[in-house]
């Protein structure tokens, strides 16, 4: 594993290659690769020897964007970062928002808000394992993914008539009140799910293929892990028990009782064990917030022009990625002065060259899949 | 839809006995196949809950009215057609400014909105051991929304870093970014958002750079700040001496200028590619 052979990706022809060696280009148009991720690889054989990412395909410049809107106009900008987890997008950043001005939502947005974004966690990894184990040629179990998903969607459609870039939460709340079947959909959906995800688990668990496809894969020790800045599953499958919505808790999480899997070998199938527990806790999250939503406000009074006193806040929170942190800067007026966002695709996505390294050029398919990656996020 | 693998599947289980219905339509076949024993076994099984006895449902909020922004009035407080030029003087000339005295709303959510805790001097044992270690070199330490901040000297940042790191246990960065303020002697901001699993504590270190002055990297330090300061000098055009591959990372290598300083001007970037691309004038 401990290679020394450097690769000067940026400038490929001067690099001496031996016999077997070969540079090749991965993507940006693969399929595999989640979007358009552009992978350089150095190959010695079928092995990799060492990698570079290429990235920005999808730059929008959300950043500089935020700069030129006020606050609440902003909001729905972030729903287009990490675009199969919009709530959990939206959530961090009107925290952050509410941090920097001193608000808080009221006890019933703040479960309202909890609810949601759990299922938004279960939705963001039930597609992660659907395309995962469709990379590895698992073809099941994405339809059956794609099934239990639709019924999360449909449940954001009825609450605020968007399935995927949802804007669902308010600076300073909500701004629709639950509808009245939230509960009971909410309910029915997750006492679903709980056998389905046995179901496949079923599927891949003991499978000998996935297993073999998957374990000793892509291997992150803890020190690597923390190193490199990788936040989520990613993290805990290396054996770092951290999860934000336990260690600074926020919206309504210090009120619930869950557990934080984690993994012992940090390789692909610690991750994907680890992500599974992670849906059954979100559920588990679900049904009890579904017991007790308290009645009140739905929106703090805020005021319809938000100007933040001068200052600056750094808020995150446990998105279905990792850590995903907002970075705001007030001047005082109603459009931020600088609005930072850090992306866990983006950080975790550093991963990749510790991981891809001696293994084979089909693993690397898989290694893209676990690290989970929304290039919208990564590019932003 | 139709081809859908699972269109033997209820669509939604009010119907509790539906799928029972299918089921006596293949009987012929082989007994029930795996997949749709389990539809069996937990639809039917879930039937509609007899409504849990419900907390008093929520009436309308006392302070309804003041809530939810109807689209309406939110799009009316902000003229988004032209924006202030980008040329940015850091107080924004705000236009919406304009809108809030005539809004009549002010004194009410002033009223019921403590402003955050004013940013105040932080003194602690934390910031005790750092002004024992480097002296001089810990500029200011503050809190602002009860978050701690830093802001040391540049050249010994990396010093600093190393010492973060190893002794004060602050092993996850979980960030690092800039910001610019160009009207300041030292334009740049350069932040580093820190983590300490031990402690489960933040710190935020901050220093000042001019435009040419390069920052010590911290990427030996902290791996994560590799690509992070990649995206700062992308996007700042800030150095960072001894980083180990400093290009630019999102935008494309032969990319002009640092879009996120202050006076990047979008719109002159673009006319400038419009007459330059396709030799015409922009009509913006």
């Amino acid at each position: 594993m401990d290679d020394t052979r450097t690769t000067d990706f940026s400038n490929v022809e001067t690099t001496v290659l031996g016999a077997d060696e070969i540079i090749i280009n991965m993507g940006p148009q693969h399929p595999s690769t989640h979007g358009v991720l552009r992978v350089k690889l150095r190959l010695d054989g079928e092995k990799v020897v060492n990698s570079e990412c290429v990235i920005g395909y999808l730059h929008r410049g959300v950043e500089k964007i935020a700069e030129h809107r006020s606050y609440q106009q902003f909001a729905p900008y972030v729903d287009r970062m990490d675009y199969v987890a919009a709530v959990s997008n939206g959530l961090g950043y009107c925290e952050a928002v509410e941090k920097l001005m001193g608000a808080e939502a009221p006890p019933r947005a703040r479960v309202i808000r909890t609810i949601l974004t759990e299922l938004q966690r279960i939705a963001s990894h039930l597609l992660w394992l659907g395309t995962h184990a469709l990379d590895i040629g698992a073809l099941t179990p994405i339809f059956y993914c794609f099934r239990e998903r639709e019924e999360i969607l449909k449940i954001f459609e009825k609450y605020c008539g968007a399935r995927l870039t949802t804007h669902a939460f308010r600076i300073g709340g909500l701004q629709y009140e639950a509808y009245d079947e939230l509960e009971t959909d909410v309910e029915r959906f997750c006492n679903d799910l709980g056998h389905k995800i046995d179901e496949y688990e079923q599927l891949l668990t003991e499978n000998r293929i996935w297993v073999g496809r998957t374990k000793g894969i892509g291997v992150l020790t803890a020190e690597q892990a923390i190193d490199i800045g990788a936040t989520g599953p990613v993290l805990r499958a290396s054996g770092v028990k951290w999860d934000i919505r336990k260690a600074m808790p926020y919206a309504a999480y210090d009120q619930y009782e869950f557990e934080i899997p984690t993994g012992e070998n940090g390789d692909t199938f610690d991750r994907y064990l680890v992500r599974m527990e992670e849906m059954r806790q979100s559920r588990r999250i679900c049904l009890q917030a579904i017991q007790n939503i308290p009645t009140g406000p739905i929106m703090a009074r805020i005021g319809k022009v938000l100007k933040p006193p001068p200052g600056e806040v750094y808020h995150s929170i446990e998105a279905p990625k990792g850590e995903l942190g907002y970075y705001i800067v007030s001047d005082g007026t109603t459009q931020p002065y600088r609005v930072r966002i850090r992306p866990p695709s983006f950080v975790n996505l550093q991963a990749f060259d510790h991981m891809v390294r001696g293994h084979l050029v089909a693993d690397v398919v898989a290694i893209i899949g676990t690290i989970d990656i929304v290039l919208g996020e990564v590019d932003r | 839809m139709a081809n859908d693998p699972e269109d033997k599947q209820p669509p939604a289980p009010p119907a509790g006995q539906k799928p029972a219905a299918p089921a006596p339509a293949e009987p012929s076949e082989q007994p029930v196949p795996p997949d749709l024993e389990w539809q069996l076994r937990t639809h039917p099984v879930v039937p509609k809950k007899p409504a849990p006895p419900e907390p008093p449902k929520k009436e309308a909020p006392p302070a309804a009215a003041a809530t939810p922004v109807p689209p309406a009035a939110a799009a009316e407080e902000k003229p988004a057609g032209p924006a202030p030029p980008p040329i940015a003087v850091p107080p924004k000339p705000a236009p919406p400014a304009g809108a809030t005295p005539p809004a009549a709303a002010p004194p009410k959510p002033a009223a019921a909105v403590a402003p955050p805790p004013k940013p105040e001097p932080l003194e602690n044992e934390l910031v005790a051991r750092f002004k024992a270690r480097f002296g001089e070199a810990i500029r200011e330490a503050w809190t602002d929304r009860k978050q701690a901040i830093l802001l040391v000297e540049r050249g010994r940042l990396l010093e600093i870093a190393q010492y973060v790191r190893e002794e004060e246990k602050f092993d996850l960065l979980s960030d690092l970014t800039a910001v610019d303020w160009p009207k300041r002697e030292k334009r740049f901001d350069v932040i580093l958002n820190l983590y300490s699993f031990a402690k489960n504590e933040r710190l935020r270190l901050k220093i000042h750079a001019a435009a040419d002055e390069p920052v010590p990297s911290v990427a030996g330090v902290w791996g994560t700040a590799n690509w992070l300061e990649r995206e700062a000098y992308d996007m700042f055009g800030i150095v960072f001496d001894g980083h180990p591959n400093l290009k630019r990372i999102l935008l494309p290598d032969e990319w002009q200028g640092h879009p996120l300083r202050k006076d990047y001007d979008i719109l002159t970037q673009d006319t400038a590619w419009v007459r330059e691309n396709l030799g015409i004038e922009s009509g913006q």
